[in-house]
């Protein structure tokens, strides 16, 4: 596992805060809720952020600036130029760089005198609970199911608050799980969703502030735990709607029979979490469908030639405005209804973003009798890189 | 009994797009099962093939999990207010997932 500290420091507990750290923190010291006494409290706090990325923009940012002692950031990831439509750590000289470095070097900036520890390594059963187990309070700022119980179960194991926050477009949930008398994660979720997910192409993205404003609450979350003070999410699920800008709350109760957090507990080390949520390899693989394909180059060839080609495009109707190669559009979730619209004595070569949505589309079109039907391997994106970069990707 | 269900984003496109929808129903399987007949895209949705709730979305009416009420025998009255949460994790839609054998998206 590669991991760099930025500075050794001492063992014992800080006693004291510096004239530059009274300075840094008066608006925090003036506030009765925080003092002195508080501020020594996150001086002396260590919280790990799992995940760099959505979340962990804010909760890395105001962790640092609020001074948490001592930031862990656990991310294998590198930075992505889609990321910096969300990721406000980054900036876009990062891109390509490793997340847990590029985080640290913007946190340290930020806060020189807390020590950041970056963990460039993905969190699996063999180092979670060596990783966890030096610090106070564990952040979850993950994007897949895996992990989230993961980080459940082994903070359960090590008597470890696990500050839960997940988002999906437009909604978020925060909650702190793994306190003594408080609920866990499988209380909530016993089991994951089923195997197979389709990558959210058309139904994914999600409004960049959404994560901004979950992981601040996480961040807050995490704060009032160091201090000891105010209500936490303990028992409660916070249910964010950003559309309707509305919150809502719901009683989270601990579940007598779980069996991480119950009475009768019967998980006593951590499992293969991918194969529990069903899931083998990194990601959730999509089933590679085995449809008759075609290049782009070989595409472009054809046309160029004059030959009668029908382009199916499968994509949403916002995707085809950002670009599209002219085809007739009929969204993947319309088509069983809308597949009168073709005409099956037509070659019909079908595309989407990426190759996976219109490979589902000739397979179903197959099924339903198109004898002649092709896939564009690729998709859009392959288009750009091979065949015309003046087409933009996304 | 009037009830408003609100649909959490990840269902809105098999609900019409809309955030909530008032329902009549004397308990809450009363509620779900109008909601489906209202929206048949939804039924695959919150239900296995054998009719039971999916094990990854959560029901509560006001702000009981419906799990340590009656389950779907759970009575609701008017105003109250059902709330369906299904278990998020950013990247992935699992509402996007469909059986091999079933051939609709």
């Amino acid at each position: 596992m590669a991991t760099t500290t930025q500075t050794q420091t001492a063992a014992k507990p800080a006693a004291g805060l510096s004239k530059e750290e009274i300075l840094r923190y008066s608006r925090h010291l003036i506030m009765p809720e925080v003092g002195m006494e508080g501020q020594l409290k996150l001086k002396n706090a260590k919280v790990l952020l799992i995940g760099t990325g959505g979340l962990g923009a804010p909760l890395g940012l105001y962790l640092a600036a609020a001074g948490v002692g001592k930031l862990g950031l656990v991310d294998f990831d590198v930075v992505d130029f889609t990321n910096l439509q969300r990721q406000v750590t980054f900036g876009s000289s990062d891109v390509g760089k490793p997340k847990s470095q590029a985080a640290r070097a913007r946190l340290s900036n930020l806060n020189p005198d807390i020590q950041i520890e970056s963990f460039e390594t993905q969190l699996t059963s063999a180092n979670a609970l060596e990783l966890f187990k030096d610090f106070d309070i564990i952040v979850d700022g993950t994007d897949n199911f895996p992990t989230r119980y993961l980080v459940n179960d082994a903070c359960i194991l090590l008597g470890k608050p696990n500050v839960y926050g997940s988002i999906f477009r437009f909604e978020g949930q925060v909650t702190v799980f793994g306190m003594p008398d408080g609920p866990c994660y499988r209380c909530l979720y016993p089991e994951p969703p089923p195997p197979g997910l389709v990558p959210s192409c058309a139904e994914g993205g999600v409004l960049g502030v959404l994560p901004g404003i979950v992981g601040s609450i996480q961040a807050m979350e995490t704060i009032k735990l160091i201090l000891g003070n105010g209500e936490n999410l303990i028992g409660r699920l916070l249910l964010f709607d950003a559309l309707g800008m509305k919150f809502r709350e719901l009683k989270l109760r601990k579940n007598p029979n779980c069996p991480m957090c119950g009475t009768n507990r019967t998980i006593h080390k951590l499992i293969d979490y991918y194969e529990f949520c069903g899931v083998r390899g990194e990601e959730a693989p999509v089933p590679n469908l085995q449809v008759p394909e075609i290049t782009p180059r070989e595409l472009k060839s054809r046309l160029d030639r004059g030959d009668d080609l029908f382009i199916l495009d499968v994509r949403e109707p916002h995707e085809f405005q950002i670009c599209n190669l002219k085809g007739h559009l009929i969204p993947l979730g319309e088509l069983p209804r809308r597949v009168h619209e073709l005409d099956s004595s037509r070659e019909i070569i079908a595309h989407c973003r990426s190759g996976k949505r219109s490979a589902e589309a000739v397979d179903f079109l197959r099924k339903a009798g198109f004898r002649k039907i092709l896939n564009l391997k690729g998709g859009i994106l392959a288009w750009s890189d091979e065949v015309d970069p003046s087409v933009p990707k996304y | 009994m009037a009830v408003k269900v609100i649909i959490p984003t990840p269902l809105r496109p098999y609900a019409g797009k809309q955030d909530s929808a008032e329902v009549k129903a004397g308990t809450v399987g009363e509620a779900l099962t109008n909601l489906t007949t209202q929206f048949g895209d939804l039924r695959k949705h919150l239900f296995t093939d054998d009719g039971k709730l999916r094990n990854f979305v959560n029901v509560y009416v006001n702000d009981e999990d419906i799990r340590y009420l009656a389950r779907e025998n759970t009575p609701t009255k008017d105003g109250d207010t059902i709330s369906i949460v299904p278990s998020i994790a950013g990247g992935c839609n699992h509402f996007r997932h469909f059986e091999p054998s079933e051939k609709s998206f």
